[in-house]
């Protein structure tokens, strides 16, 4: 059974159903919890519900804290950027705790923000910052790009025993999808085919997902069987659904909303050439932000991001180059 | 006997107890300054010791009780010590090998003993200072009456974590006691370089002020006196009235760490940062005159709270487990490489 929800409040819904059903989940950050009558704070009270200052190096700090003392706390950072304020908290010390005691203790939390709100908002509150996290061993990175996965990709975080940055997309909070009722956990590190084909492979999280399902279905009306793949989660990453797809369809294009080098597409792409440079028919193309800041002005904003043309145009143009010689 | 010189809880098996922490935690960090010469080579990267600071972290852990729990910084080998870690897993973890406290994974500054109730450091100034406040934000909701000790240097109250941290313990009512063990020195400046209190003549205990908790400045060589103050802000931390910031004035006796240095280069303790900095020789040997070690010791003997050989035993046992413990640790293996791939994740 499943019911209809926006993104957003599909989100809301497994943090409600996880503090139901363990005690030692909490829920604390930014513009949460402001008033008696917030829904969070009715249902859980005010021990493990709070609305915190905007103090983000205390917040993930405190859950740092916390976390080693045995509770399990998500983190309202309302927006990306701002963890940027405390990066160290989220590079150096969530994730490294576990290790440098080899093992002694445990740092489950969620770091719940959104991103990529490229509506107007100009440099500092559009980024797409995730893949800065990929790269750190000990942390996890989810990105739900569907009603459905964002709710069952934050049940998963909330019971993983490590720290894992959540972001869900801006741009997504009132898409609205079916999701199922219930408990509903989505596994982190497997990918989701979202269309299967045979002629291409196309893959993009959060935001861009939809953008390359649409260029899949436009490439469809020229014959082009575009298979389009969404990995959820960028730590860990599911790079063997990848590879199998691309040793079925011999050609890898990547949509990405990060700026190129900063992007997950270069991850992906970089094991992918690794991995799988024998089922290439052609070389790997991506798709991804134009390097520079989110500008204001909408014109230069639409601009400098992938867009369904330019999945398009690049699919088209990896179809057409001539094969690499065995 | 001298019962109304020291606060009631301080009979005398509780000021041996105190004399003992204090001179072990001595004799682990003259063991692990002496392994640059007896040992050379095997002390990887850098440590900070805690010598001179004895009495300040003893007077301090001698409030807590049971559940109640610690964090720190990277000067971090008094307290597990203090608090029961086992001394020879502690040295074998400085020393890099597998029968480390921590498996050889962290190293001196990130000693961690969750079974001790010591949850932990950070190696970075002043982050670990949120850390403790979270964890005190647990014990709150806990509601078992456990208090949260969160240790770290004068340094690390410039930094914003600090700011962020006091300024939530004291709107939540955090059962957290902050110990700012000011030792007048960061790394290579003084205080009153860095700090618009210290360059103003104010105590840094001054800070506390604009947290609205309390704010005591304590003699951190005396540990009494340390007991007192931080049993008092200990008892309304547990009674639900808040934090309380307890500057305890310390000396550090050793420099900040040993010298930093590429491979190849021989590590080893320099002279404290008053003479190689600032030329100061008469402040170090008053330091030294200060010492809180045998300023104790000779305080309990001359006002008969022990006797010369009860001290001495003391002191000889001291030596003898830490002798121990650097022999466990040079004789213990080092890890397989492979074990560098767990405990990435849990």
């Amino acid at each position: 059974m499943s019911h209809e929800l926006p993104y957003i409040a599909a989100i809301s819904e497994a943090i409600q159903l996880e503090m139901a059903r363990d005690e030692s989940v909490l829920y604390f950050g930014q513009n949460i919890a402001t008033t008696d009558d917030d829904p969070f704070l009715k249902a859980f009270g005010g021990d493990r519900v709070r609305v915190t200052p905007i103090s983000e190096t205390a917040e993930i700090g405190m859950a740092i804290g916390a976390a080693l003392a045995g509770y399990r706390p998500v983190v309202e950072l309302y927006m990306a950027e701002f963890m940027l304020v405390a990066m160290d908290q989220v590079v150096n010390e969530a994730p490294r705790f576990r290790y440098m005691s080899g093992g002694k203790v445990k740092v489950p939390l969620v770091l719940k923000a959104g991103y990529g709100f490229t509506a107007g908002w100009a440099g500092q509150h559009t980024g797409s910052i995730y893949s800065m996290f990929v790269g750190v061993p000990g942390l996890k990175v989810a990105l739900p790009s569907t009603a459905a996965d964002a709710k069952g990709l934050m049940a998963t975080a909330i019971r993983d025993d490590n720290p894992v940055c959540y972001f869900h997309h801006y741009l997504l909070t009132l898409e609205h999808g079916e999701v199922p009722d219930g408990e509903y956990l989505v596994p982190f590190g497997v990918a989701s085919v979202r269309r299967p084909g045979k002629d291409v492979t196309i893959v993009a999280t959060g935001w861009t997902v939809d953008r390359a399902l649409a260029a899949a279905e436009a490439l469809s009306e020229q014959g082009i069987d575009a298979e389009v793949i969404d990995p959820r989660t960028l730590a860990p990453l599911d790079t063997d659904t990848i590879l199998e797809s691309v040793a079925k369809t011999g050609h890898l294009v990547l949509v990405d909303q990060a700026t190129r080098h900063g992007s997950a597409s270069a991850v992906i792409a970089a094991e992918v050439a690794d991995s799988g440079f024998a089922s290439l028919k052609a070389p790997i193309k991506q798709v991804t932000a134009l390097d520079a800041s989110i500008p204001y002005s909408e014109p230069m904003e639409r601009y400098l991001l992938p867009d369904e043309e330019k999945i398009v145009a690049t699919v088209l143009a990896v179809l057409g180059t001539a094969p690499v010689p065995a | 006997m001298s019962s109304e010189k020291y606060p009631k809880a301080l009979d005398k098996e509780r000021l041996s107890w105190m004399l003992s922490q204090m001179a072990r935690i001595r004799e682990f960090e003259e063991r692990v300054k002496h392994t640059f010469e007896e040992h050379p080579g095997a002390i990887r990267g850098h440590t900070h010791l805690a010598d001179g600071a004895e009495a300040s972290i003893v007077g301090s852990l001698a409030t807590l009780t049971e559940g109640d729990q610690v964090l720190a910084t990277y000067r971090c080998h008094g307290y597990p010590l203090a608090m029961g870690s086992d001394s020879k897993a502690m040295m074998a973890e400085i020393y890099g090998k597998s029968t480390g406290l921590c498996g050889g994974y962290g190293g001196s500054m990130h000693l961690v003993d969750p079974d001790v109730g010591f949850l932990g450091t950070s190696g970075i100034v002043g982050q670990g200072i949120p850390h403790a406040t979270g964890a005190a934000y647990a014990a709150q909701i806990r509601k078992q009456g456990q208090v949260v000790l969160g240790f770290f240097g004068d340094g690390a109250s410039k930094q914003g974590a600090f700011a962020e941290s006091l300024n939530i313990a004291s709107l939540w009512k955090l059962p957290i006691v902050y110990v700012m063990e000011n030792n007048n020195y960061n790394v290579v400046t003084r205080s009153d370089q860095e700090d618009a209190n210290a360059a103003a003549g104010e105590p840094l205990a001054i800070k506390a002020k604009a947290y609205s908790m309390p704010g005591v400045t304590v003699d951190g060589g005396d540990p009494v006196e340390v007991y007192v103050a931080v049993g008092k802000a200990v008892e309304r931390a547990r009674s639900g009235k808040g934090p309380t910031l307890v500057e305890s004035k310390v000396y550090r006796l050793s420099a900040h760490g040993n010298i930093i240095a590429p491979p190849g280069v021989p590590l080893h303790y320099p002279e404290h940062e008053a003479i190689t900095v600032f030329g100061d020789k008469a402040e170090y040997e008053a330091a030294l005159r200060g010492d809180p070690v045998p300023r104790f010791r000779h305080r309990l003997v001359t006002d008969g709270s022990l006797s010369a050989e009860e001290a001495d035993a003391i002191t000889a046992a001291a030596k003898a487990e830490m002798q121990a413990a650097v022999e466990f640790a040079f004789e213990s293996p080092l890890p397989e490489p492979e074990a560098a791939l767990n405990h990435v994740y849990a």
